[in-house]
């Protein structure tokens, strides 16, 4: 980044954020000016590294990065399809700038579909496989995307911040209330993705959880360079321009409702691919799955990690998920610190909108945005 | 669907919907407030709420009242609603306070867009909720039974007792004194002219910061006052229950008109009483999913509410 | 910038290398001792933090009496107690079964408490041959899963449920009841139960929402007080059912409330106050502390310094089951699995005997009757077989 620091504040932290901000920068810079070579085998090593990270024999020598208090591999399982989602929000929140409150909801969509037609316990029986099912709850969470969408995207802001997630409630209370959805009962005995070793031996089993944490991984890597390609043509322009100026994007002549839709679309589609996901792996699907705190999470976790940037929305839901997890069987002061996750949680969130309001990793339009903002003169302040 | 469980209990579902719609009205007072001096949705309001309501609850305790206490005589019990009235406005202003000036100022002085402060407000909301659950180890604290619920009398039929008539009553009462301090006084017209044009308001010399901090402590004493009268309703209390009925009163704020202040009070009365409808018509596991689906039909075809988003343009 | 950031990457590594050979000395440590007498652990399985911990710590402190008799019995070969706190999500339970599968000195589970996360970890057990005792997940469809490691050392809720709905026929000589549920597996599961013994008698129905979610029951009370009924049945937690009964008094409705094994605790007379929860029927497949033999109530308060509540002697059972296999010398899972299937004792809140599919012995299924009596939770009777 070739930006300057803007007049100097009297206040003494930007002393410490200027002095941050050129470290980060000189990382930055010495990225892009790397010759191609070396971006793609940095690129390569870290795909590498994340694909070796689910196995003992490779993560027990990492110190204290696996988590103390649950089975490592499961944890990657969990983090994965945070990342995931959090690449499928950025779409929604970074890209188009919609406030979606209840993501979790399609999640829900897509883990519902698959448990309702597959699930011996489902009422209507059909007990299809799950690959089968797969594209069938992506389609659907796409159209409940569109139904959603259809009516509530005129609003902006804050209030389709409300609407979407009374609506992911309505979704959560139907679950636990529904008879066909089965509430807290649940589904059981959800089959797993198909695939068996040469010795018969399912590849997608029960105790190993490293095959679904690969097939999460890969699909991961999959849908970010189809959301980046997707980005970088008239889509991904048409969305940036609605997210900074959605009337002067009308005015210059783009279907801003059309690609708003579009963008609540994908992001749900790739919402419910995860949810499917998470269905095949847990074999078990309940009402318990689908608290409101998840939405609030995920959202979170991608304006922590830098909204608008696919890097920054990976990091912030890896991130966010893990650290849950890594609080987990630590104690201090005999204090187990797992009980304070939250309200961890909630002052990062609070302290990160203050001082970095445009994430760990920003994009480098929207950080350019904020800077605006803030040399805008406000009276009587 | 359940016809005859709505029209049996129709008089009794209308007077307990009143009641809890007059709780939620006083919440809904600090959302429109707040809105309509700042167009800012403050999510941590329902926390301000939480705090007033553990502070009535902790007031008591002080006083050596548990959950199996029976206070008599009416003079005691003025005294006892009293005074835990006054902490639970003071905690809840106080609250109010810290987040405004922890959480918003920083982002206003720094022009911050609006996604920020949501995410501040949830922030704050989860923070404050946890640090309470974490004090209180998740576990319900008990109010004493201060307020008898044994029928004064009827109306056409319904019977009406003593927490039904101090809820309704105290809300009002609230509501009146919010509205002549707004309508009325200096700092009700200071409050009115930030909220019609802020920049020109300052340059008036309308010292904007402190009205807003005026705002958040209004606000914060009314959901302080709502907290106590939670308590004497429900006698229960844990950390987790002021997120949804923040929800509620916000969607109340909406239903009435958010920044308007009469609009807060019809909103949450309304509400209250869908809500015990929709109970009786469909069962209790409904409820929330009633007031949900009113929020977003709401919002999709209403946005400005029954009587219109105003604090600054109505009598101005 | 440079050397700076090649000072930090190598602290970095130094780190991770010290680490690293710690964790592996200790991961080579767990490899070699597999299948030894001593050093060998359980885990307790449950939700010990969140908004259903209170089951989770009165069964976590049962297995604690347990384990703590066991290792002063038996100093020179200790048994250690692991605690996988799952909060009750099914989300959770499989990281936490393969944690507890990963080390392979813990040989048997207590746990899981509730029926939505055994569900979720009850495969991973299964697959690794690893026993599991759950002390209160009551679901039928559990032990019909084929699930070889499942057991349970209390009747499911097709033996409570009936006798919950014979003692309002038969005892109570109720014939308006009026039967809320808070739709959990649990309460939904009693519920329907009592539903089918009271026939008729059933003249209204409600649910509500569990879990800590609903507060506010108006509704519900207005119903109750309109429909005039002898009884109420609440099938849910106690959390839920404290306020219930707490807003139902204060409404001048003084039918008495009867609810499941899942509201017995003391935590439902502290929520409800101990006025208005006076005369509560609570049903429970465990037997009153009178009846258990030895001295469980006055070693239970005098190491956690609480009294025993709900599930806490069934954990404790459950726990002395899995001791009593390693004090025999199974020190393998596959050894304490097959144990455990052919056990046969007595214990603190039953005699045990496992049947197919891990359920306990219907023979030895005893559901008792408790009321609520002064502010304190005593024996009423035993409820006769329908």
């Amino acid at each position: 980044m070739t930006t300057t620091v803007n007049g100097p504040s009297p206040e003494q932290r930007e002393a410490f954020t200027t002095r941050l901000r050129h470290g980060r920068e000189a990382i930055s810079e010495r990225w892009h000016h790397a010759p191609r070579w070396v971006r793609w085998a940095l690129l390569a090593a870290v795909i590498v590294f994340f694909y070796a990270l689910p196995n003992k024999e490779f993560y027990q020598y990492l110190g204290p990065i696996p988590t103390p208090g649950a089975n490592f591999t499961q944890v990657l399982f969990t983090v994965s399809i945070y990342v995931l989602m959090a690449v499928g929000l950025n779409i929604v929140v970074g890209f188009a700038g919609l406030l979606d409150l209840g993501y979790f909801g399609f999640f829900a969509v897509g883990a519902y579909t698959v448990a309702v037609l597959t699930s011996p316990s489902s009422d209507i029986k059909t007990l299809w496989p799950w690959l089968v099912v797969v594209p069938i709850a992506i389609a659907l969470t796409m159209v409940s995307g569109v139904m959603l969408g259809t009516p509530t995207l005129r609003l902006r802001g804050d209030y389709l911040a409300l609407v979407t997630l009374g609506f992911a409630e309505m979704i959560r209370i139907a679950a636990v209330s529904s008879e066909f959805l089965k509430g807290q009962r649940g589904f059981n005995q959800i089959p797993h993705p198909p695939g068996q070793y040469a010795d018969g031996r399912p590849v997608f089993g029960v105790l190993d959880a490293r095959p679904y944490y690969w097939l999460v991984l890969t699909l991961i890597i999959l849908v970010v360079i189809g959301v980046r390609n997707l980005t970088h043509s008239r889509v991904g322009r048409a969305w940036i321009s609605i997210r900074e100026d959605e009337d002067a994007a009308q005015l210059m002549g783009v279907p801003t409702f059309k690609f708003k839709l579009w963008a609540f679309a994908a992001g749900a589609a790739i919402a419910g691919l995860a949810g499917a996901l998470f269905a095949g792996k847990q074999n078990f699907v309940n009402s318990q799955n689908f608290e409101l705190l998840n939405s609030i999470i995920i959202l979170a976790a991608v304006i922590f990690g830098g909204s608008g940037n696919i890097v920054g929305a990976i990091v912030g839901g890896g991130l966010v998920a893990y650290m849950i997890e890594r609080f987990r069987g630590i104690e201090l002061f005999g204090i187990e610190l797992y009980e304070f996750r939250f309200l961890f949680f909630g002052v990062v969130l609070v302290v990160m909108m203050i001082f970095r309001p445009q994430g760990l990793i920003p994009n480098r339009r929207r950080a350019a945005e904020f800077k605006d903002r803030r040399k805008e003169v406000t009276v009587g302040e | 669907m359940n016809f005859d469980g709505l029209f049996s209990n129709f008089g009794e579902l209308t007077t307990t919907g009143l009641t809890q719609g007059s709780i939620y009205a006083l919440v809904a007072l600090g959302y429109t407030l707040v809105y309509g001096v700042l167009r800012l949705i403050n999510f941590a309001h329902s926390e301000v709420f939480i705090a007033g309501a553990f502070a009535a609850i902790w007031t008591w305790n002080g006083f050596g009242l548990d959950q199996n206490s029976q206070v008599s005589g009416v003079g005691s019990i003025m005294f006892y609603l009293l005074v835990a009235m006054i902490v639970a406005a003071i905690a809840s202003a106080g609250t109010a306070t810290v987040i405004e000036r922890v959480a918003y100022r920083p982002l206003r002085k720094r022009n911050a867009p609006p996604l920020a402060f949501l995410i501040t407000a949830i922030g704050a909301s989860i923070a404050i909720s946890e640090a309470f659950g974490v004090y209180t180890r998740r576990l319900p604290e008990g109010a004493p039974i201060l307020v008898g619920t044994k029928p004064l009398f009827h109306i056409a039929g319904v019977p009406i007792d003593g927490v039904q008539l101090l809820t309704i009553g105290a809300a009002l009462v609230m509501m009146i004194a919010l509205d002549l301090f707004i309508n009325r006084s200096r700092t009700g017209r200071g409050i009115r002219a930030v909220a019609q044009d802020a920049n020109t308001a300052a340059l008036m010399g309308v010292n904007k910061d402190r009205i807003i901090l005026m705002v958040f402590i209004a606000g914060g004493a009314m959901a302080g006052v709502a907290g106590l009268l939670y308590d004497v309703r429900i006698q229960t209390l844990t950390y987790s229950v002021g997120f949804l009925l923040g929800l509620k009163a916000f969607t109340a704020a909406v239903l009435g008109g958010i920044g308007n202040l009469r609009g807060a009070l019809l909103g949450g009365l309304l509400l209250g009483v869908i809500e015990n409808y929709a109970s009786g018509l469909f069962g209790t596991q409904w409820k929330d999913f009633a007031a949900f689906a009113v929020l977003v039909v709401l919002l999709m075809f209403r946005p400005t509410g029954l009587l219109g988003e105003s604090l600054g343009r109505a009598r101005a | 910038m440079r050397q700076k950031l090649t000072r930090v990457l190598g602290g970095v590594a130094m780190l991770a290398l010290v680490a690293g050979g710690a964790a592996c000395s200790s991961g080579g440590d767990d490899a070699a001792s597999g299948g030894d007498k001593c050093g060998n652990k359980i885990a307790f399985f449950g939700a010990l933090t969140g908004s259903s911990a209170a089951l989770g710590i009165n069964e976590n402190n049962g297995v604690k009496l347990a384990v703590d008799k066991y290792n002063k019995e038996n100093a020179d070969c200790k048994v250690e107690l692991v605690e996988l706190d799952s909060q009750g999500s099914p989300d959770q339970a499989p990281q936490l079964a393969q944690k507890a599968i990963d080390d392979p000195k813990i040989l048997g589970i207590v746990g899981p408490a509730y029926s939505g996360e055994s569900e979720a970890a009850g495969p991973l057990f299964h697959e690794a041959g690893l026993v599991a005792i759950t002390a209160s997940a009551t679901r039928p469809s559990l032990a019909e899963q084929g699930w070889k490691t499942f057991f349970r050392v209390v009747g499911n809720d097709l033996s409570q449920g009936p006798a919950a709905g014979t003692y309002i026929k038969n005892v109570m000589k109720a014939d308006r009841v009026f039967v809320i549920d808070d739709q959990s597996a649990y309460g939904a599961g009693l519920a329907d139960e009592v539903k089918k013994i009271l026939g008729p008698a059933v003249v209204g129905t409600d649910k509500v929402q569990g879990e800590g979610k609903q507060v506010e029951f108006s509704a519900v009370v207005t119903k109750v007080k309109a429909a005039n009924v002898k009884a109420i049945f609440y099938g849910g937690y106690y959390q839920e059912a404290g306020l219930i009964r707490k807003q139902l008094t204060a409404a001048g409705v003084t039918a008495p409330l009867v609810a499941g094994d899942g509201v017995n605790d003391p935590a439902y007379i502290t929520s409800a106050g101990a006025a208005a929860a006076e005369g509560t029927i609570l049903t429970c497949p465990c037997q009153p502390a009178t009846e258990a033999r030895g001295t469980f109530v006055e070693e239970f308060k005098a190491l956690n310094g609480t009294d025993p509540g709900t599930y806490s002697d069934t954990a404790y059972d459950a726990a002395n089951i899995l001791l009593a296999g390693i004090k025999a010398g199974k020190t393998t899972r596959e050894g304490l699995l097959e144990f455990v299937k052919g056990y046969s004792g007595e214990g603190v809140a039953a005699s045990y005997k496992f049947v197919e599919g891990g359920e306990l012995d219907p023979a030895q299924v005893k559901i008792w009757a408790y009321k609520v009596q002064g502010g304190k939770v005593v024996p009423d009777q035993e409820i006769p077989k329908a």
